[in-house]
């Protein structure tokens, strides 16, 4: 066996081996081939390429700085560059962008500029908005992210109202100028009866056809929610209408449509009035230009809803 | 003296440790004192017992196989360890349900990704070529292992330091620098038995009765000293308390980054390269049974390899805040490189030459020549994906991962399993239980891999594309999550190939299994003479 150490099996040449170094370690030979050419002439040939290379483009440090190379090559001048032809051949777009009025940028008034608006404002969406309301901007639902395809706005869905609240967000501390309500956590000043009273009036008011269930399909108390409508009335009707249909102002959501920004079961409703919900966007006027805040709305405006 | 001396240490480390467990900030560092305080304290009594008794004699004539064996079976645990961990996190990827929220903060990807790589790496290659260093240095010297009982405690300690690592990654210790997560006190550990296997490995080179040090060896000591200089100088840092696991690295910014890069390209270099060239050169041409092919190339291949390696790591740092004038000699550095990579693919391959009908009939050799194709295939990757123009596509994609894993499964994972195949009959004195499992398993991993790379291939491009894309306005086209969403097929694919490769791996584990078992009582192959 080839462990054995005082007799190592040692490798047995064949006719045609070349000769060998002569050394032998546990058994093993080594041939005294030369090296392979093709192997030789590309080490050299990439060798020469690196010095020219080397000699082409920013290589080679000294004291105080390096080599910047014949070409005058970096890799930030060819990014500002780039980002220079884009701009360069966006700045007129842009600059009208900032000025027109919002409503006037239509498909028939001027195309291309409604045009470019859409490509920038999918492209900001992309970026900077989908992490929340989608890719394809229909929210997250019953997670507090809203669709932006219908046409249920707790802030407005007109042309302005869209622009002010991608400026300015919501609820946020950065902006004075946030949209901002924010709504009683009725657990401790309602009493448990109480509150499932209201739950299941909130309910019902979405119940459009009578069923027993609301309009997401949850079914509730209808006896609690007869009970309901007196401390709907004298607890939420303030914000949320009399009717419950909301009111945007105070960007207070409408109660009896089938969409529930946190969902529409007896549980998320509850935890809705115990605690309340304090849904936070940030205000992108800081960190995105005017031109991009104006595309972004019509781009929004344009998905279905926009009033 | 120093069996007194002995247990004076290990109880001042068992009673430092109590008192670490006692004041420790966070529950890392404790579980990591009570480990050790365990380990430490265990040792005490067991050096106890042993002090004042009569010394067993050492069979010096003979060669130290014991720590071998259990590297090669830590090598074979480990595999599977981490091999299951990867083929779990690229499920995670494909179906993020697989974050189990009742496992968060323990089992999420973030936490189980250092935990694969360094289970891969570290715990299954490390293990790897510490069977093979002290294997190869043993015979190639013709010699018994210098420093007695060191070997042993290199085996055990680098253990300890694997257990350390991987509890402190799931518990989120971490000085979150890739490949070198481990927190400070683990580094130190790791330090110390490295400074001990390097001693153990030069010290039997020094006492070697061959005349001159075999190729193997030139390599696998490269990758002993490289790899102790790269992890010191990338771990400096400064720990925020003595009782917590924080702490703070000495480099800050492109600095850092840059140190970082150059451990994480050398860490590729020294010891997923040259460490495992160190365990080709002899496993080949014993498997094979012929000659190495030309000792020039041996010769000249190493000294470029080592020289060249060293420069490369920028290469990971392009269009960053790194200065071009670094990341262009990054790049020219790993294209030179080039050549000096395939020279041990030329050296393995060739080595065939005149036995490669063996390829018929004996997969152990057909695992190490595949590993070869693999090496070859990404040691030309590597210095094309580290030229400017195309590490613009490529760079934070799915290529990348690809590329590494064409390496890691294809040549380190392929070759150390040839290893374990010739050594595990060897080290038992039996014989291998079944080649056609060996052959089920070369099929298996060539075949998983083939999907891995194939498919993150496919992936990167097109991610790397889809990044890129903008609309006649300069718009970007896509985003993130739509590439997300894109890679989803691949991901499953890629997740395919990893079960096959860990189904392989199984099966050699059971192979290795039966094969010991078979070999009935223990083991002798320390009762024969060495010289």
């Amino acid at each position: 066996m080839t462990d054995q150490p005082q007799h190592p099996e040692e490798q047995v040449l064949q006719e045609g081996d070349p000769d060998t170094t002569g050394h032998s370690w546990d058994g093993i030979k080594e041939f005294n081939n030369p090296l392979p050419r093709w192997w030789l002439w590309c080490f050299y040939l990439t060798i020469i390429w690196g010095v020219a290379y080397t000699v082409l483009y920013p290589a080679w440090p000294g004291i105080s700085g390096a080599t910047a190379g014949v070409l005058g090559y970096s890799t930030r001048a060819e990014v500002a560059e780039e980002i220079e032809r884009f701009e360069a051949l966006n700045a007129d777009l842009r600059t009208q962008l900032t000025e027109v009025e919002l409503a006037n940028v239509t498909r028939q008034e001027a195309p291309e500029l409604y045009n470019f608006a859409l490509q920038a404002g999918a492209a900001t969406f992309t970026t900077w908005c989908s992490q929340c309301h989608g890719e394809g901007a229909a929210g997250v639902q019953a997670a507090g992210y809203p669709n932006l395809l219908d046409d249920d706005w707790l802030w407005g869905g007109s042309l302005e109202d869209i622009q002010m609240t991608i400026a300015h967000g919501i609820r946020n501390e950065d902006d004075p100028d946030a949209r901002w309500s924010e709504m009683t956590a009725f657990e401790g000043i309602l009493s448990d009866e109480e509150i499932a009273q209201v739950v299941n009036y909130a309910m019902a008011l979405s119940d459009v056809d009578g069923d027993g269930a609301n309009a997401a399909n949850h079914a509730y108390d209808t006896t609690l929610a007869s009970a309901g409508e007196n401390v709907f009335l004298d607890n939420c009707a303030a914000c949320h209408g009399d009717a419950g249909d909301g009111d945007r102002f105070l960007g207070a959501p409408n109660l009896t449509d089938a969409i529930w920004l946190y969902g529409g079961s007896a549980e998320a409703v509850e935890e809705t009035v115990r605690h309340s919900r304090f849904g936070v966007m940030p205000a992108w006027s800081g960190r995105l230009s005017e031109a991009e805040v104006n595309a972004t709305a019509l781009y929004v405006h344009s998905l279905g809803g926009g009033e | 003296m120093l069996d007194y001396l002995k247990l004076a240490m290990l109880g001042l480390v068992t009673v430092f440790a109590a008192i670490a467990a006692n004041y420790g900030l966070d529950a890392a560092y404790k579980l990591h004192a009570w480990i050790i305080m365990a380990v430490s304290g265990g040792l005490f009594l067991w050096q106890l017992r042993r002090t004042g008794e009569p010394a067993v004699a050492v069979p010096t004539g003979e060669y130290m196989d014991g720590p071998v064996r259990a590297a090669a079976i830590a090598t074979a645990f480990w595999g599977v360890v981490g091999f299951l961990a990867g083929v779990f996190i690229a499920f995670q990827l494909a179906f993020p349900a697989l974050n189990f929220e009742w496992a968060q903060g323990y089992a999420n990807f973030g936490r189980l990704r250092p935990l694969h790589t360094s289970a891969v790496i570290f715990a299954f290659g490390g293990n790897a070529l510490i069977a093979a260093s002290f294997y190869i240095v043993q015979r190639t010297s013709a010699v018994r292992m210098w420093g007695g009982n060191l070997s042993w405690f290199v085996f055990w300690g680098y253990q300890l330091f694997i257990v350390l690592a991987a509890t402190g990654y799931l518990m989120g210790s971490t000085q979150g620098q890739e490949y070198a997560e481990p927190e400070w006190y683990v580094d130190l550990w790791l330090t110390v038995v490295w400074v001990a296997f390097l001693l153990v490995y030069l010290g039997t080179i020094l006492k070697r009765k061959e005349p001159h040090i075999y190729v193997a060896n030139w390599f696998l000591l490269s990758f002993i000293v490289t790899v102790a200089l790269l992890h010191v100088v990338n771990n400096m840092s400064i720990p925020v308390s003595i009782w917590g696991s924080r702490s703070v690295q000495v480099f800050s910014g492109v600095q850092n980054a840059m140190t970082q890069w150059w451990y994480g390209h050398n860490a590729v270099g020294f010891f997923l390269t040259a460490g495992f060239l160190g365990m080709m050169y002899y496993f080949i041409p014993k498997q094979a049974e012929r000659p190495v092919y030309s000792y020039k190339l041996s010769i000249i291949h190493f000294w470029a390899l080592i020289f060249l390696y060293i420069w490369a790591g920028p290469h990971h740092l392009h269009y960053t805040a790194l200065p071009d004038w670094a990341s262009t000699l990054g790049m020219v550095f790993s294209v030179i490189l080039w050549m000096p990579s395939w020279g041990g693919m030329i050296n393995g391959l060739m080595t065939l030459q005149g036995a490669w009908d063996k390829l018929r009939t004996d997969p152990i050799l057909r695992m190490m020549v595949t590993s070869l194709a693999f090496y070859g295939m990404s040691t030309f990757e590597g210095p094309m994906m580290s030229i400017r123009a195309v590490n613009s596509l490529s760079h934070y994609t799915d290529w990348t991962i690809g590329h590494v894993h064409s390496g890691a499964l294809g040549w380190n994972g392929l070759v150390t399993f040839g290893m374990l195949y010739y050594l595990f009959p060897r080290l038992w004195h039996t014989k291998l239980y079944s080649l056609r499992a060996v052959s089920w398993h070369f099929w298996l991993a060539t075949v998983g891999i083939v999907l891995y790379a194939a498919s993150m291939w496919v992936t990167g491009i097109m991610e790397g594309l889809m990044w890129r894309e903008v609309d006649a306005q300069g718009f970007l086209v896509n985003s993130f999550a739509d590439t997300v969403e894109a890679k989803f097929p691949m991901y499953v694919v890629r997740g395919l190939g990893g079960i096959m490769f860990l189904s392989g791996a199984l099966i050699m584990a059971w192979n290795l299994w039966m094969t010991v078992r078979s070999a009935g009582q223990k083991p002798s192959s320390d009762l024969v003479p060495a010289e």
